[in-house]
């Protein structure tokens, strides 16, 4: 940063702030206590008028620092944005006037939480900086997209038709992938009545004539280096050749495998040639192709068929699936449409529990297979007896009785598994990590928890492939993520991602691809992706002080820390959201981001004046996380739900980015209560860092030790789950820290 | 051969087939897609040996002797909350009105199924002039279960039937005779033909 630190200090007197709060004092505290240069007062500071003056302020003054005093940081963003400084919110708005009643009894305490939040964004100016740039950035357009099947190619003719040259990697021999072995497909067009071709044909053809795309059929990826931007595939074909190629981001849309039959016995499968699966019914109506289908054990005309739903899915028993794979409901619609289509008088019957029929056109599609004659029984099969035509023993769901039935071909539903590669570190614990680590440096064979090829072969320190989520699915938080995986710039799409039907997987594609072209943009201007879109400043470390613990790499949710060979982290910033949790973990606190570091919180915490213990005014420090706790105060503000005036409230990127410093810190100057607000945790998890709240609690755990050390009471430091919605909530936990703080009194750490 | 065996040579264990060829809006049963609403929906549904739900899924697996012979269809009141509630807007209320019919055509409605009693007295009793007559259709009800539950039952509604005499809205003459249509030959001949139409429907079934 060029030049001096020179802080200016903007209060604003608007939407009640100005007769609420005695702003003269703001000033003063912010020129007095918080070495503001230049203090000015403004009745509405975000009118143009308002931001003019801070903006000539910045131009002529050299204001570098601007600390404004008036609403919450997330309002009034765009009045706010000035180029090249850095931006502090003392939140007066929602933070104090709209959360404390207005009465004279209450003005003193009042002023005080405002002085305070002064103070407050006064000390985190002094401690940031402006954001440079990293040098990393650097711009490839080319997108790569493992996996030739309908997905990947939509993926590749839509990247292209933006003006992105794609390179498609195919393990098979042929594009087409799982749709190019079915005879028809499910309707995607009104009446949604019949099965449609499936159109892969098309596909393959305008990818072959599109001189933007690149197939390498018969290939594998055998490494990917690099962070987004930067990319370096090795691209190996069958016979060994292997070239290296650079890309802005990937698309994964490497599918499914389905389920192996085999591990279905009661269903007679391998014991009966005319027990088949979906995807085997499809290789017949291909044979047929519009003729009669003729079983497989003596090729006999079909003249009745059962289909068997969710066989081994949606299921806890050992080896079967416990998703629902999403399309073998319509899937079976369509098989039996094969049938009635060439002959009415083909008995088809499909046994269900759920008739699942996702899509706009599923329940025109039901309808029409109901209109077509085949008939729906919900019913729980039990066993398909092996005999010269199986029998079919299931339980009626609606009769409530055991009944059976005789057909020619019975068809399992047996679903999707998901092609997504290897479980990764991120799935194992630091202990397994760390033992891991010691195999890798004492020269063996690095070993994962499953024995799966891998997909991408990732040369990241946290594994190979794309973390899984629930059932092996390399999935994200769908809605804190759209696209999104765990890997910045690495974009799944279609049933890798979760299990999903042709059209699905195509649109899903199109997403993946859009979201790979903003990467590959973003990682150009060193920007942040999502959540923390367009945020410039990135972690660095200080290497004399780090220890080689490797915390930081561990626990980084996005895999964005390598290790060189001595164990120092190596920062990839493309791959970075910036969430923080490194900075949480590292034990040395040699890890900080320009504007966000354990200096600009913890002088915050230590900038609040603390009254003397017979003052009766306790002090409860809270750290909100961004996302979600510090939105739902400000709700709660616009709501005008009250709380304690002894709160004094920090955002925080992420509660994983929560420095345990912060907590000794906060309790030795004499806070009263500390307050941990992140996001829920665990399976259903709404951190917008997928474990930063999660690593925050684990770490909370250690730090009933800390106070036992200081002989405080563990009521004083609590964690708590907020969502977005908990508006109500957040208030009401607060007082009853208040209270909590009462009932037990005041820190005796107060100076 | 009666209708019933003819009825049961012809299709086989096609029952829904059957349903759909004979039963008045049977085309609709294959339509249920077991929701249940009707079901819940009926007021008289805790009554009902076999809800609509059930009687369709019944049809569909076969099981012609249980859904002709059941009393469920009968019960039906004609209410329609089924028929305004379902999501597949199968005309309900009419396909249970359709089974009832075609077993009765068939001979297996229960015994002393008390609607299809009732039913059959109506009929009787407007053909007979071609108006129903009311005094008559009344005590046939009041006297179904005998002389002293007859007299009882008259005894109970005795205030009833004065003060329908005194406005004039029954009348004691209706008991001898009573009015009817201008020609009864001509409305006997019509419902005469339709019967020819039907039966010969019917009869071309076993064909």
């Amino acid at each position: 940063m060029a030049g001096e630190m020179k802080i200016g200090a903007y209060v604003c007197k608007g939407c009640g702030i100005g007769e609420r709060l005695n702003a003269d004092q703001l000033a003063t505290t912010a020129t007095r206590d918080g070495k503001a240069a230049i203090c000015q007062q403004h009745d509405y500071l975000c009118s143009e008028e308002g931001v003019n003056m801070i903006q000539n302020d910045i131009d002529n003054e050299g204001v570098n620092r601007v600390v404004i005093a008036a609403c919450s940081r997330r309002a009034k963003t765009d009045a706010f944005a000035f180029k090249h400084v850095t931006l502090h919110r003392a939140n007066l708005r929602e933070g104090v006037i709209w959360v404390r009643p207005d009465s004279d009894d209450q003005q003193e305490t009042t002023q005080e939480m405002a002085d305070d939040y002064v103070r407050m964004a006064c000390a985190e100016a002094k401690y940031s900086k402006v954001p440079e740039a990293s040098g990393q950035q650097g711009v490839n357009r080319n997108i790569l997209i493992v996996g030739g099947g309908v997905a990947g190619m939509t993926a590749a003719l839509e990247a292209s038709k933006a003006g992105y040259p794609c390179t498609i990697v195919e393990k098979a021999a042929t594009l087409g992938g799982a749709v190019a072995q079915l005879y028809k497909t499910i309707p995607t067009k009104a009446p949604y009545a019949d099965p449609q071709d499936s159109g892969v044909d098309e596909l393959i053809a305008a990818i072959e004539a599109d001189s933007n795309i690149t197939v390498h059929l018969n290939s594998r990826t055998t490494n990917i280096a690099g962070a987004p931007g930067r990319f370096a595939a090795d691209i190996s074909a069958e016979s060994g050749a292997t070239v290296t190629k650079d890309f802005g981001a990937i698309v994964q849309a490497s599918g499914f495998k389905p389920y192996d039959a085999n591990q279905l016995p009661e269903f007679a499968y391998g014991k009966n040639k005319d027990v088949v699966t979906q995807l085997e019914l499809e290789a017949l109506a291909k044979a047929a192709n519009g003729s009669a289908i003729k079983r497989p054990s003596d090729g006999k005309e079909v003249s009745s068929v059962v289909f068997v739903q969710c066989a081994g899915q949606r299921s806890k028993k050992e080896g079967h699936l416990e998703h629902c794979s999403g399309y073998c409901c319509s899937a079976s619609i369509k098989q039996a449409m094969y049938f009635k289509d060439q002959n009415p008088d083909v008995e088809t019957t499909i046994m269900y529990t759920d008739l699942r029929t996702p899509g706009a056109g599923g329940e025109n599609f039901y309808r029409s297979g109901q209109k077509k004659g085949i008939i729906f029984t919900k019913s729980v099969v039990s066993e398909v007896v092996n005999g010269a035509n199986p029998t079919v023993k299931f339980k009626d769901l609606i009769l409530n009785e055991e009944a059976e039935v005789e057909a020619d071909l019975v068809v399992l539903a047996t679903g999707m598994v998901p092609n997504a590669g290897q479980a990764t570190r991120a799935e194992l614990t630091i202990e397994e990590n760390e033992d891991k680590a010691d195999a890798k440096s004492s020269g063996e064979a690095q070993v994962i928890r499953v024995e799966v090829e891998s997909i991408l072969n990732l040369d990241y320190r946290q594994g190979k492939d794309v973390p899984h989520m629930a059932n092996g699915f390399a999935d994200s938080h769908f809605i804190c993520f759209p696209y999104e995986t765990q890997r910045t710039g690495i974009y799944t799409a279609g049933p890798t991602r979760r299990p999903m039907d042709a059209k699905q997987a195509m649109d899903d594609a199109m997403g993946a691809a859009m979201r790979a072209i903003g990467e590959a943009e973003n990682a150009g201007l060193g920007k942040a992706a999502h959540p923390r879109s367009g945020d410039l400043s990135f972690p660095t470390f200080r290497k004399e002080g780090c220890t080689q613990c490797k915390r930081c790499t561990v626990e980084c949710p996005f895999g964005a820390i390598n290790e060189d060979e001595q164990g120092y982290p190596v920062y990839n910033e493309s791959r970075c959201r910036r969430c923080g949790t490194c900075m949480g973990a590292c034990p040395v606190r040699v890890i900080s981001f320009e504007s966000y570091s354990v200096d600009t919180v913890g002088q915050q915490l230590k900038a609040v004046d603390i009254p003397e213990e017979f003052d009766e005014k306790p002090r409860i420090l809270v750290l909100a996380c961004e996302n979600d706790a510090y939105p739902a105060l400000d709700m709660a503000a616009q709501n005008k739900l009250e709380y304690s005036a002894f709160a004094r409230v920090i955002p925080v990127r992420c509660l994983g980015s929560i420095s345990l410093s912060w907590i000794t810190d906060s309790l030795n100057s004499g806070f009263d209560g500390i307050m941990l607000m992140g996001c829920p945790s665990g399976d259903n998890y709404q951190c917008h860092f997928v474990k930063g709240s999660g690593t925050a609690q684990e770490r909370m755990g250690k730090v009933g030790d800390t106070l036992q050390s200081l002989s405080l009471e563990k009521e004083r430091v609590a964690t708590y789950e907020i969502s977005i919605t908990d508006i109500h909530k957040v208030p009401k936990l607060i007082n009853d820290m208040a209270t909590t703080i009462e009932k037990i009194g005041m820190s005796p750490f107060k100076f | 051969m009666s209708t019933n065996t003819g009825m049961v040579e012809k299709y086989r264990n096609n029952f829904l087939k059957e349903v759909e060829a004979n039963v008045e809006e049977g085309e609709w049963v294959k339509m249920c897609m077991q929701c249940g609403v009707c079901a819940g929906s009926c007021p008289l549904g805790s009554h009902w040996a076999h809800p609509p739900q059930e009687i369709f899924m019944m049809i569909r697996a076969g099981k012609r002797d249980e859904v002709l012979t059941s009393d469920s269809m009968w019960m039906c009141t004609s209410c329609y909350n089924c028929i305004v509630r379902c999501p597949r807007e199968l005309p309900i209320t009419h396909i249970m009105h359709g089974l009832a019919n075609y077993a009765k055509r068939l001979g297996l409605t229960p015994k002393s199924q008390p609607t299809a009693w009732f039913s059959q007295v109506f009929w009787d009793n407007m053909m007979k002039k071609g108006r129903v007559n009311e005094l008559k259709l009344g005590l046939s009800l009041y006297f179904k279960d005998g002389l002293v539950s007859g007299i009882k039952e008259s005894i109970k509604h005795q205030k009833l039937g004065m003060n329908m005499m005194k406005a004039k809205r029954m009348s004691i003459a209706e008991l001898f005779g009573g009015h009817g249509v201008k020609d009864i030959s001509d409305l006997q001949k019509i419902i005469k033909k339709a019967e020819e139409i039907e039966n010969a429907r019917i009869e071309s079934y076993g064909k």
